[in-house]
């Protein structure tokens, strides 16, 4: 038996072009990639080699610092953000709307699977001021505050691409977090509230301490994708004003094809690689703890 | 509404109505009942409205939209924005674009990564593991990592003016993941299946095709539907090597359509929205249970 389930030729068959286009596409190109973090140019005008003067300007580029801080203070607000709103709506899900929850789930997760692009001009418009104000500074504008020039500066710019991540993505961890409370057993719950628990200390003594584990993933998996941010921000703002609303990824982005400084460009690819690393080394702690993988 | 022992006995009463216990007057249930409906209200006006907003605005002129509240009903109806959207946001070739990029992309994911899941976990052979950690491994890898030796190598074969690159890298890129999540759905077959069919005299590539393949079949969508949204809405990779006019995809396309026109021909940029948005939801109505459970098990599993 073991040979037949060993068979070399039927193993190179079924793995053997999954792995080629794999090692083609993504490992050769990561060592590539790394490769240029030592060189100057680009594709059309050929590169020069440039020592390690890539990495000494990567720690005092000021760009890089701000990029870097964007995406930091991006993944950590909008992480938080997610998983409250998700476990929030998880919670109504699960204990309030119960077997009706169906329809609401449904309805709050559909601008999930909605194209950022799409969602993005749609912000652009809901919080636009010039020519005509969007729907949020008529609403301001009626309840007596003035209109705010939202993409106008980057504070207020930032405030809008938080808001519409996690508009679009909290019916996303919503379900997430309600398929994590539905595995916490019926019965713990039943012999706990036949213990007297009731209420927010029903929640506090058996409800969280049980979704801790999906908790966990839930903010690790959204710090994966947050740190990653590219599309909502590149299509909802640029980046700007200035570059005021600029994540690593849009700055890697713009010095290889804006600067067509692809060794630089791939030295911001690499902390960003290595941001993952980090980030995915969490998760195998996390997944081994919880015995998951 | 009455009140039913089996109502009382769920979690809604241990947790909602803990001042109260045993049976509640009906009248007082629906009392308590109000903020619940309140929450639920302001959570699909604040998820729904912007959507429906969107389509209302998609219908009116521009003097219609410059002049009255955004709110408003549209004045005159004009579904002419539908046909100038259309024509003047080229949605026809860029929706053609995204198709050729994803149909062949998406074949070529699940075929070689239910292959690949399928050796990785059923058949037996030395430096699995280290395979699997590998392809773990390309799942966090970000896209900005590979872009740029990738965008020298095809520069270099010279596919650049061509799609080709879009679906060789959506599909290397899509493979880790679904292998991943392929390897652990076989990994609930129990491997006696395969045994029994060998012992019946069928190869593992005939098992493979007869006996797993058909026994994932939903699991297959599941891969399929994520990865699908995956490349159907990836902006990152089509503006990289698909920047060429002619080869926008959809979503490169309507980001050049509002750049071009959103300032000044609102009504069309509110319909190019609206009909990126609509195919969407059409594919949502009919498999919004699948699409919901492939792209959060896609996320625990990644």
């Amino acid at each position: 038996m073991k040979s037949v389930l060993g068979d070399r030729k039927t193993i190179a068959i079924l793995l053997g072009p999954a792995l080629l286009v794999y090692t083609l596409v993504i490992l050769v190109p990561v060592v590539w990639s790394f490769g240029y973090t030592f060189f100057k140019g680009n594709a059309l005008e050929g590169f020069e080699f440039n020592g390690i003067n890539n990495f000494t300007r990567l720690f005092t580029d000021p760009d890089v610092q701000a990029a870097l801080g964007f995406t930091v203070k991006y993944a950590l607000l909008l992480t938080i953000l997610q998983v409250v709103f998700g476990y929030g709506l998880a919670l109504l899900y699960t204990f309030v709307l119960k077997k009706s929850s169906a329809i609401i789930r449904t309805l709050v997760f559909f601008p999930v699977v909605v194209p950022t692009v799409a969602i993005a001009l749609l912000y652009q418009k809901l919080f636009q001021s010039a020519p005509k104000d969007g729907l949020v500074n008529e609403l301001l504008v009626n309840v007596g505050l003035g209109s705010v020039d939202w993409l106008g500066s980057g504070t207020t710019a930032f405030i809008v691409i938080v808001i519409m991540d996690v508009w679009r993505s909290m019916g996303f961890y919503g379900v997430l977090l309600y398929t994590g409370l539905l595995d916490i057993p019926e019965d713990i719950i039943e012999s706990a509230r036949i213990d007297g628990a009731r209420g927010f200390s029903l929640f506090k003594n058996i409800v969280l301490p049980m979704s801790l584990p999906i908790l966990y993933s839930s903010i690790i998996f959204s710090i994966n994708g947050t740190i990653k941010v590219f599309d909502s921000v590149f299509a909802l703002t640029g980046g700007g004003p200035g570059n005021e609303t600029t994540p690593l990824t849009l700055y890697m982005y713009r010095t290889a094809f804006a600067f067509s400084d692809y060794g630089y460009g791939s030295t911001i690819a690499l902390v960003l690689s290595i941001m993952c690393l980090i980030v995915t080394a969490l998760i195998f702690r996390g997944a081994r703890r919880d015995n998951t993988i | 509404m009455t009140v039913t022992n089996v109502d009382n006995l769920d979690r809604t009463s241990a947790l909602v109505k803990h001042d109260v216990g045993g049976r509640t007057p009906a009248p007082i249930r629906f009392l308590k009942r109000i903020p619940v409906l309140i929450v639920i209200g302001v959570l699909l006006i604040i998820e729904i409205y912007p959507l429906f907003w969107m389509f209302i605005n998609s219908l009116k002129s521009n003097t219609d939209f410059l002049n009255n509240p955004s709110w408003a009903l549209p004045e005159v109806w004009e579904w002419g924005n539908y046909v100038s959207a259309w024509v003047t946001g080229n949605l026809a070739t860029t929706i053609t674009n995204s198709i050729i990029a994803t149909v062949p992309s998406l074949a070529l994911i699940v075929i070689l990564g239910v292959a690949g899941g399928f050796a990785l976990e059923v058949m037996v052979f030395k430096g699995r593991g280290g395979i699997l950690l590998l392809i773990l491994a390309g799942i966090m890898i970000p896209v900005q990592m590979i872009l740029l030796p990738l965008f020298t190598i095809f520069f270099n074969l010279n596919i650049t003016g061509s799609l080709l690159p879009l679906i060789i890298i959506y599909t290397g890129h899509g493979l880790p993941l679904t292998i991943f999540m392929m390897a652990t759905y076989f990994r609930a077959i129990p491997r006696e299946v395969f045994e029994a069919a060998t012992i019946d005299g069928s190869t593992m590539l005939r098992s493979f095709w007869y006996i797993g393949f058909p026994m994932v079949r939903n699991a297959v969508i599941t891969v399929g539907l994520v990865q699908f949204f995956l490349i159907w809405n990836d902006l990152l990779i089509a503006i990289t090597f698909a920047s060429n006019r002619s080869l926008n995809t959809i979503q490169a396309g309507l980001l050049n359509f509002s750049g071009e026109y959103g300032a000044t021909d609102y009504g069309p940029l509110f319909a190019a929205i609206c009909i990126t948005t609509g195919g969407i939801l059409i594919l949502y109505l009919f498999l919004n249970q699948q699409i919901m459970k492939g792209l959060t098990a896609g996320s625990v599993k990644g």
